[in-house]
C-alpha cells in the first residue's frame, strides 16, 4: 500500500511540475499537425494558427476580433481613382526575427512583399515549385494570377500593387493568411545553401512570435520576438500540444495541461462550462450551413417547389438537436455578424401543410428526391447525416420520399458539382475575410462548376454582385448587398439551415483572449496571470 | 539452421511483392483524390489541377506508376508525402521510436501479466482464480481500444489526477531526442524528473495498447498449458515425486511454450493496428496516428510506403519468432 501511494505521489508531483516554470508560458491544446511552417501553400486552418498568425505578419491586419482592417507592415496606403493601383507605404525598422539558423542583416523592404506574392504567382520563380507539387491554392482561389497585373518597387519602403480590374476586397484579401510577407534575404540564403525545403520547416517572419521547435505531431514551441515591431508580447512561450481528440482536450484542459483549447465538442461543452476554474467564451461564427438545390433540374427549377420544400423544414428542431443550441436558424446567405445583413428578410415560415398544397399547386406528386450529407464534421455542419435524417421525416411529412446520400468528402465535393446531380446538396462556408462578396460570390454564374453547388444563374443577383465589386463606398454597397439578399430569398436556391456559434475554453488565469469572427486562434496580445 | 534461415527469408521476397502490390492498389481502390484533398476546401482550378497530375504523374497507368514506385523503393526513396512535403522515410524515422516504445512496453505489460496469469489459471483449472482470469480476459479483449482509453483517461488523469492526459513528456522538459525513446532520452537529458515524466505519460496509453495482446496470450498460455499437463510425461513427471514448480516450470511450460511465442509473434501485428486508435487518443505522435491522417489525406504516398515498411517490420519480427521456435524446438529446424 506505501509503495503504491509513493507511486502516486510521485506521478502527482511529476504533473504537478507541469505547471512549474520560470518563463511566462501559454499551452493551447490544438486540434491537428500543421502541414508546414510556411504560411502560403496550405489552406487550413490550424496550418495558419501554427503559421501565419503566430510567426508572420501581413501588410494589413484584421483587427482584434473584427473583419475591418488596420495597418500591419504597411503604415498607410493610398488607392487611384480607378480602383487600379495601391501603393503602400511600409514601416520602417521592421525586423525579421534572429534565431539560432538565421540572422537578418536588413530590415523588412519592398523587395520581401514583391517576393511574397511573386513566388506564388509566376512559375518562372524559383520558389514556385520548391516544394513538389505546391498549388497556392489560396492564392489561386482567391483570383490573385487574373487579378495581379504586377507588383513594383517604388522605393525600398514603398510598394505598388497594379491590378488588372478593381477588386472591393482587395484590402481585405491581403489580410489573409497567404498574403503573409516572408523574408527574401533568408530565401536567397536557403537557395544558396540547397535547402529551400528548410523554408517550411525553420521559418522566419516579422510576427510577434519566433519558431523555436517542432516535434512532429506533437508539440511546437515558439517564444516571444523581441524585436516584434508591435512589441514584445506579455508571455514568453507560446506551446502547441497537438491533441486530435476534442474530449481528450477538454480532459488537459480541466487537468491544468493546456490553457486554452480549439473546438470543444458539443457534448464537452456544458461540463467545462461547470468548471470553476476555466471559462468558456462563445460568439456567433462567420458561417453558414445550407442545403443548395439543384436548379437546373425539374422539380427544383421551379421557385415554387424550392420555397415548399424549405417550408417543410423544421429548422429549429435541427438547431436543437444538432448543434445542441450552440447556432441560430439561418435566414440569409450570410451570417447576421456581417455588415449589410438585411435585417428585414423574413424567413420562410415553417407550414408543412402550406408545403404541401404549394407542391400540389406546382403540379409536384409523388416527389422522390436525394438528400446529401456530408461524411465530415464541420462548424457550420457539425452532423450533416443527422440534419439529412431530420429534414427527410420533415419531406416525409409532406409526401416527399427522400433517400439520403453521401461520399468521401472529396469526392462528394466533386459529384456535388456535376450538372444533372440529383438532390439537395449540403454543404456550408466559413468566411476568410469579412466582406460580404466572400459569401454570396458562391451563389455567382462564374462560380457554377466550383462553389455554386445550387448551379444557379440569376441574372438579376450576378448584376448586384458585379455591381457591388466595382464600388468602394461601403454605404452604397451595403445597399446594393441587401438587394442581392432579397432576390436570394425570392428565388431560394438553398435551405439556409443555421450559422453555428463557436466556443473558446480556456483557464481562468488566460487574459487577453479574443475571439476572432474568421476563425483564427491569435495569441498576440494573451497573457496568463500566475 | 542456416538453411532454414535461407528457407524463410526466400518465402520473403514474394511476400513483400505481394504487399507491395497490395498496398499500391489499396490506396487507389479507397473513394477520393490526393490532388483534391491536397488542395482542401477552396477546391484547385481544372488547369492547376491537370499540371499537378502531370506532376506527380498520375497520368501514367497504373502498371507505369507501380513500376516507377518499386524502382524508387529499392533506391531507398519512399517518396515525399504529397500533403506535408517532407520525406516519407524522414518521417517514419521520426515518429517510428514513438510507436517502437510504446509497443515494447505494452508488450512487456501483455507477456509479464499474461503468460503467469495463464499458468495459473490452467494450474488452477476450474477455481475462482481461473473464471476470474479468463473472465477479466474476455472482457479485454472484446473491449473497444477508444472507449477504454477514454475511461481511463477520465478516471486516472481526470478524477483522480495520477497520470497526465496525454502526450509524451511533460511540456516542461525540452530536450533535443537523441534515440527518439522517451524513456532513454530523458535520462539522457539529465533533467531532474524527465524520466518519472516520461514514465508517468507512458502508463496509461500502454496499459491501453497491451489489453487486447494480453488477453489472448493469457488465454493462448492457459490453453497450451492444460493441454501440455494431460500428457504422459507430466503425469510421469508428477508419478516420480518431482517438486510441482519443477513439473510446470520446466516439463510443462517449456512445451506449451510454441503456440505461446507464435501468440506473441502475432500480437506485433495487433499492437500496430491498436497503435492507431492508442495514439489518437493519447495525442501519441507515432506512425498510426500518422498512417490515419495519410489515409483522411488521401496522401498515396504516404500509405503506400508506410504500409510497406511496416510490413517490412512485422515480417522481421516474425522471421524472428520463426528462429526462436527452432531454438526452442530443434524439431522444427530438421521439419
Amino acid at each position: 500500500m506505501n509503495k503504491k501511494l509513493t507511486f502516486a505521489a510521485a506521478l502527482l508531483a511529476a504533473t504537478v511540475m507541469g505547471g512549474m516554470a520560470n518563463a511566462k508560458q501559454l499551452v493551447y491544446c490544438s486540434e491537428a499537425s500543421p502541414a508546414g511552417f510556411d504560411p502560403s501553400p496550405w489552406s487550413g486552418g490550424n496550418d495558419f494558427d501554427a503559421s501565419s498568425r503566430t510567426i508572420y505578419s501581413r501588410l494589413v491586419e484584421f483587427e482584434h476580433g473584427k473583419t475591418t482592417i488596420s495597418p500591419g507592415l504597411a503604415e498607410s496606403w493610398t488607392v487611384s481613382d480607378d480602383g487600379l493601383e495601391y501603393t503602400f507605404k511600409l514601416k520602417s525598422g521592421v525586423k525579421f526575427q534572429t534565431t539560432d539558423y538565421f540572422t537578418p542583416t536588413r530590415d523588412l523592404t519592398a523587395d520581401d512583399v514583391i517576393f511574397s506574392f511573386e513566388r506564388q504567382w509566376k512559375k518562372e520563380n524559383p520558389w514556385f515549385e520548391y516544394l513538389p507539387g505546391t498549388g497556392w491554392e489560396y492564392f489561386a482561389g482567391m483570383g490573385f494570377p487574373d487579378l495581379l497585373k504586377e507588383v513594383v518597387k517604388v522605393d525600398d519602403l514603398t510598394v505598388k500593387f497594379v491590378l488588372n480590374k478593381p477588386e472591393v476586397a482587395f484590402l481585405p484579401d491581403l489580410g489573409m493568411d497567404f498574403a503573409s510577407i516572408v523574408s527574401k534575404e533568408y530565401a536567397d540564403q536557403l537557395e544558396k545553401a540547397g535547402t529551400k525545403e528548410q523554408f517550411t520547416q525553420k521559418p522566419i517572419g516579422t510576427g510577434p512570435f519566433q519558431f523555436v521547435d517542432y516535434q512532429v505531431d506533437a508539440v511546437i514551441r515558439y517564444q516571444a520576438w523581441d524585436g516584434y515591431f508591435g512589441g514584445r508580447q506579455k508571455i514568453d512561450d507560446l506551446i502547441f500540444a497537438i491533441t486530435p481528440d476534442p474530449a481528450v482536450r477538454a480532459q488537459k484542459l480541466k487537468a491544468g495541461e493546456c490553457d486554452i483549447m480549439s473546438y470543444p465538442a458539443p457534448a464537452d461543452i456544458a461540463g467545462l462550462q461547470a468548471d470553476t476554474n476555466l471559462k468558456v467564451d462563445e460568439q456567433e461564427g462567420l458561417n453558414i450551413g445550407y442545403m443548395a438545390y439543384n436548379t437546373t433540374q425539374a422539380p427544383f427549377d421551379k421557385v415554387e417547389v424550392r420555397k415548399a420544400l424549405n417550408m417543410a423544414v423544421n429548422k429549429q428542431a435541427i438547431i436543437d438537436a444538432v448543434y445542441q443550441g450552440a447556432g441560430q436558424v439561418a435566414v440569409n446567405p450570410i451570417p447576421p455578424t456581417m455588415w449589410s445583413y438585411n435585417t428585414s428578410i423574413k424567413d420562410d415560415e415553417y407550414n408543412p401543410d402550406a408545403a404541401k398544397k404549394m407542391l400540389e399547386e406546382a403540379g409536384v406528386k409523388d416527389l422522390s428526391m436525394k438528400i446529401w450529407a456530408m461524411p465530415v464534421s464541420r462548424p457550420y455542419n457539425p452532423n450533416a447525416q443527422r440534419v439529412a435524417e431530420l429534414i427527410q421525416a420533415d419531406y416525409a411529412k409532406i409526401g416527399v420520399k427522400a433517400e439520403i446520400v453521401s461520399y468521401e468528402w472529396t469526392e462528394y465535393r466533386e459529384r456535388g458539382k456535376a450538372k444533372d446531380r440529383d438532390g439537395a446538396f449540403q454543404l456550408g462556408w466559413t468566411g476568410d475575410n469579412g466582406d460580404p462578396d466572400n459569401f454570396l460570390f458562391l451563389l455567382g454564374c462564374d462560380a457554377i462548376g466550383q462553389s455554386n453547388y445550387a448551379i444557379w444563374c440569376n441574372q438579376e443577383f450576378q448584376d448586384l454582385l458585379l455591381k457591388g465589386k466595382a464600388t468602394t463606398d461601403v454605404a452604397e454597397r451595403t445597399k446594393i448587398y441587401e438587394e442581392a439578399q432579397v432576390v436570394f430569398k425570392r428565388e431560394a436556391p438553398w435551405l439556409t439551415i443555421a450559422h453555428s456559434k463557436v466556443f473558446m475554453p480556456m483557464n481562468k488565469k488566460v487574459s487577453g483572449f479574443v475571439m476572432d469572427p474568421l476563425g483564427i486562434h491569435r495569441f498576440d496580445g494573451v497573457d496568463v496571470t500566475e | 539452421m542456416l538453411r532454414f534461415l535461407l528457407q524463410k527469408l526466400a518465402l520473403i521476397v514474394p511476400t513483400v511483392i505481394g504487399i507491395s502490390l497490395a498496398a499500391f492498389a489499396f490506396v487507389r481502390l479507397l473513394p477520393g483524390d490526393p490532388i483534391l484533398a491536397m488542395a482542401g476546401e477552396r477546391g484547385v482550378s481544372p488547369e492547376r489541377y491537370a499540371e499537378l497530375v502531370v506532376r506527380f504523374g498520375y497520368d501514367k497507368s497504373y502498371i507505369v506508376q507501380y513500376f516507377n514506385y518499386i524502382g524508387n523503393v529499392l533506391s531507398g526513396d519512399f517518396g515525399i508525402s504529397i500533403a506535408t512535403k517532407r520525406p516519407v522515410l524522414g518521417e517514419f524515422q521520426a515518429l517510428f521510436p514513438a510507436t517502437l516504445e510504446l509497443a515494447t512496453v505494452a508488450l512487456i505489460i501483455a507477456v509479464l501479466i499474461g503468460i503467469p496469469a495463464g499458468i495459473f489459471a490452467a494450474v488452477k483449472r476450474g477455481s475462482w482464480f481461473d473464471q476470474a482470469t479468463m473472465g477479466v480476459a474476455l472482457t479485454g479483449y472484446s473491449m473497444p481500444i477508444f472507449w477504454w482509453g477514454l475511461l481511463l483517461i477520465i478516471f486516472f488523469s481526470g478524477y483522480l489526477g495520477w497520470t497526465p492526459v496525454s502526450g509524451r513528456i511533460g511540456l516542461q522538459y525540452f530536450f533535443k531526442p537523441v534515440t527518439g525513446f522517451m524513456l532513454i532520452d530523458s535520462l539522457l537529458s539529465g533533467k531532474p524528473g524527465a524520466f518519472t515524466s516520461a514514465f508517468s505519460h507512458l502508463i496509461l496509453p500502454s496499459i491501453v495498447l497491451a489489453t487486447i495482446p494480453l488477453a489472448v496470450i493469457a488465454r493462448q498460455t492457459r490453453s497450451a498449458m492444460l493441454e501440455v499437463l494431460g500428457e504422459d510425461y507430466v503425469r510421469t513427471a508428477r508419478a516420480k515425486g518431482l517438486a510441482p514448480r519443477r513439473v510446470i516450470g520446466l516439463h510443462a511450460f517449456r512445451n506449451a511454450l510454441i503456440p505461446v511465442v507464435t501468440t506473441i509473434g502475432l500480437q506485433v501485428g495487433t499492437l500496430m493496428a491498436g497503435a492507431i486508435l492508442t495514439e489518437t487518443i493519447f495525442s501519441w505522435p507515432g506512425i498510426g496516428k500518422w498512417m490515419i491522417d495519410a489515409i483522411g489525406k488521401r496522401d498515396y504516398v504516404v500509405v503506400q510506403s508506410g504500409l510497406l515498411i511496416i510490413a517490412l517490420i512485422v515480417m522481421a519480427v516474425n522471421l524472428i519468432v520463426d528462429v526462436l521456435y527452432a531454438v526452442i524446438n530443434p524439431r522444427i529446424r530438421v521439419q
